[in-house]
């Protein structure tokens, strides 16, 4: 009988929901582990193992000692997936790196505030090489069965390569623009169906942005013709998409 | 193994270690060190925590008001609906806002939902194996299928519930300042009141299940002030002034006369005491405070679960949390047939117009009370930020039990004492990540009670 690949959970700098999405998957993780044999998922179980096929990995790295605890998975793993943004793009960890470290360590430090050793928050590709990506914050579970399916299955999981604009109409939402309001759909990866706008918010791009995403019909949308300022957009912008040199 | 070698092994002499590297089965990084030399005397006795600031009050510096609880959301996957909420109570009471009384409504339904959520996930996922004696959740699907899959029912309700209520139950979208973007139907809140009913029998399954597990909850009692949220004639959660049981209450508004945190040596992280050393947040602190308060199931279960106030076993906590969780099944629906009686009010949020001052907002989330403290500038954009985090008013507790409990298993295998001290840290349903949101290096001169560590 053959072996059922050997999947691992890891978690860094994050909040651990997108491993909760696993989870929230409910009867079908059930099923799921019918398929796979979970060899290390330090929340939910007490064995652990370092022999494993495919490891996804939750969180930014933040510090020395999560670059050598991420390149150590790399070396054990014959496949590393990026799980939600703060892995895939940084995410929310990176609004850090845009204030002086003098004003967040002291701030959080007082008086110690050399003693503890932290780098720029960035996501585990500017690491180590990673094999597939599964964005957003939180991720979708159902993307989460999709895209491991698809790697048991030995294919390159298909991620959507256009923004979340053409979802959203799909969806029958009224235009965030239209209501005054801002939105950074339309220069967000799509996958997610636009669901924050459904639920009546707007889009903070937690995707990361789609492949040649239109910046600068973005920037003439909500400062020309809106009226945002370069502030407004600039916090929108940096929720997520911190992990940048443009100038933001 | 023959049990007269397993009796010589129980009794065994000789020094012995617990070394516990990443505790498994809670969420975040814990580690527990206990030692204890020839003669049973107890060397070492420590719960550690490995540092990992992820910044979240310098982070928040600048912000506008429309942004803080989104961001705040993102300390922790599991209690996002609890950071929201009290993030929105913040900030309502910094600007001057009073919310409807049909967002009030709702809050209370999503609070319920998260409430629910997050206690089957700890009890289910990660307290059962430890009950059942298994090390994961993973051999009960063949072992148990149905007790598991009825545990599981109860989980995917909870989060099915969030989403009517909410939008989701990580990082929700339809709350805001002043009130809810998006509101759920007539329809909707029929469909899951419907369903919330026809959960009861599934609870009286779950009841049963715990009741009769084969490892029973170990016996262990402290001496604990029990903090928590209280109002007159209910239980708790969404409103109230801070209560305990050595203690008056007080608005939250003076959280710092009864957190009072204090700065430990050699430890990077704030500690909280009020009348003893430490103190107690949670479940069993809520339990304790307000048990009159519980709908009628709810207190049969309690019964059935051999749960009685006043209870000073940690390792109850978990069985609280089965309790609250029937509690929070009739409670909702109770409030469901409220709104269904007034009818859903297509309202908007309430305006807002910044303005510069400060803002208290205190609510129970899963894990205990959870505070958040916001000064705003003119413009609405945070100028200063302060979370107290219900775990980390519980690592002094965590170490004060340890200190007390350890003595009483020396007669027991290095693995029974390691089971022992893990089901204790588990039995808090520790959120180690949120507690380690905020870092405070300063020196103090207070005596250490628990020692952070650099995280390897």
């Amino acid at each position: 009988m053959a072996n059922k690949p050997k999947i691992a959970f890891f978690d860094f700098a994050g909040c651990e929901g997108d491993q909760l999405q696993v989870a929230n998957l409910e009867e079908k993780l059930i099923e799921l582990l019918q398929h796979v044999d979970v060899v290390n998922f330090r929340e939910v179980m007490t064995e652990r193992s370092d022999d494993y096929d495919i490891a996804f990995v939750e969180g930014s790295i933040t510090t020395p000692a999560d670059v050598e605890r991420v390149r150590a998975i790399r070396e054990k793993a014959k496949l590393v997936v990026a799980l939600g943004a703060c892995a895939t793009i940084g995410g929310i960890n990176c609004m850090k790196n845009f204030m002086d470290e003098s004003v967040y360590r002291s701030h959080v430090y007082g008086d110690m505030a050399r003693a503890y050793p932290t780098i720029d928050a960035r996501p585990v590709k500017a690491v180590v090489k990673v094999d597939a990506e599964i964005h957003g914050c939180p991720i979708d579970k159902n993307e989460f069965l999709r895209v491991t399916k698809e790697l048991l299955l030995g294919k390159t999981p298909w991620l959507p390569d256009y923004p979340v604009c053409m979802e959203c109409k799909a969806a029958g939402n009224i235009c965030r623009y239209e209501l005054g309001r801002p939105c950074l759909g339309m220069i967000t990866r799509a996958g997610c169906g636009a669901v924050c706008v459904t639920e009546g918010a707007h889009c903070w791009g937690c995707r990361g942005m789609a492949p040649n995403a239109n910046l600068d019909a973005a920037k003439y949308v909500m400062i020309d013709r809106a009226g945002f300022s370069r502030r407004q957009v600039q916090d929108l912008m940096r929720l997520y998409n911190g992990y940048t040199s443009a100038p933001l | 193994m023959s049990a007269k070698a397993k009796a010589k092994k129980t009794k065994a002499a000789g020094p012995k270690k617990v070394n516990v590297h990443h505790l498994t089965r809670v969420e975040g990084h814990g580690n527990i060190i206990a030692e204890l030399d020839a003669k049973g005397k107890v060397e070492a006795c420590r719960w550690e925590v490995p540092e990992a600031p992820r910044f979240f009050e310098a982070m928040l510096l600048g912000k506008h008001f429309s942004d803080v609880h989104q961001i705040t959301s993102r300390i922790c996957g599991i209690c996002s609906i609890g950071h929201q909420l009290t993030s929105l109570q913040t900030t309502e009471d910094a600007m001057g806002v009073r919310p409807s009384s049909q967002t009030l409504a709702l809050r209370k339904l999503a609070l319920h939902a998260e409430n629910m959520q997050s206690h089957f996930l700890h009890v289910a996922y990660l307290v059962l194996p430890d009950l059942m004696g298994v090390g994961s959740v993973i051999p009960l699907a063949s072992t148990h299928k149905q007790e598991l899959l009825n545990l599981i029912a109860l989980h995917r309700l909870a989060n099915e519930f969030s989403a009517v209520i909410c939008g989701r139950t990580t990082h929700p979208q339809r709350m805001v300042p002043g009130g809810f973007v998006k509101l759920p139907t007539r329809e909707d809140l029929a469909v899951l009141r419907k369903k919330l009913a026809d959960a009861i029998p599934r609870l009286t399954k779950a009841v049963e299940l715990l009741a009769n597990v084969p490892h029973p909850i170990p016996d262990f009692k402290r001496p604990t002030e029990y903090v928590g949220l209280v109002a007159p004639g209910e239980y708790a959660m969404l409103h109230g002034h801070i209560g305990t049981n050595l203690d008056q209450p007080r608005p939250a508004s003076h959280y710092k006369d009864v957190t009072n945190e204090y700065m430990v040596r050699q430890s990077t992280a704030k500690w909280s005491r009020n009348k003893m050393s430490s103190l107690m947040v949670g479940a069993l602190a809520r339990f304790n405070l307000n048990h009159k308060h519980l709908t009628p199931v709810a207190k049969e279960s309690a019964k059935a679960l051999g749960l009685k106030a006043p209870c000073d076993n940690p390792y109850m906590v978990s069985i609280a949390q089965v309790v609250e969780c029937v509690h929070s099944v009739e409670d909702s629906m109770a409030v469901i047939d409220g709104l269904l009686d007034k009818g859903i009010k297509p309202e908007r949020p309430v305006e807002i117009t910044p303005r510069a001052g400060k803002g208290v907002g205190a609510v129970e989330v899963p894990r205990g009370l959870l505070i958040h403290a916001y000064e705003y500038d003119a413009q609405g954009r945070i100028v200063d930020a302060d979370c107290v985090i219900p775990t980390n008013q519980n690592h002094g507790n965590i170490q004060q039990d340890f200190e007390a409990l350890l003595p009483t298993l020396r007669e027991m295998t290095e693995d029974e004492i390691e089971l022992r001290l893990s089901m204790l840290v588990r039995a808090y349903d520790p959120c180690i990540s949120c507690s380690t949101h905020y870092i405070d290096m300063r020196s103090g001169e207070k005596p250490r009670m628990v020692r952070f560590v650099r995280k390897g």
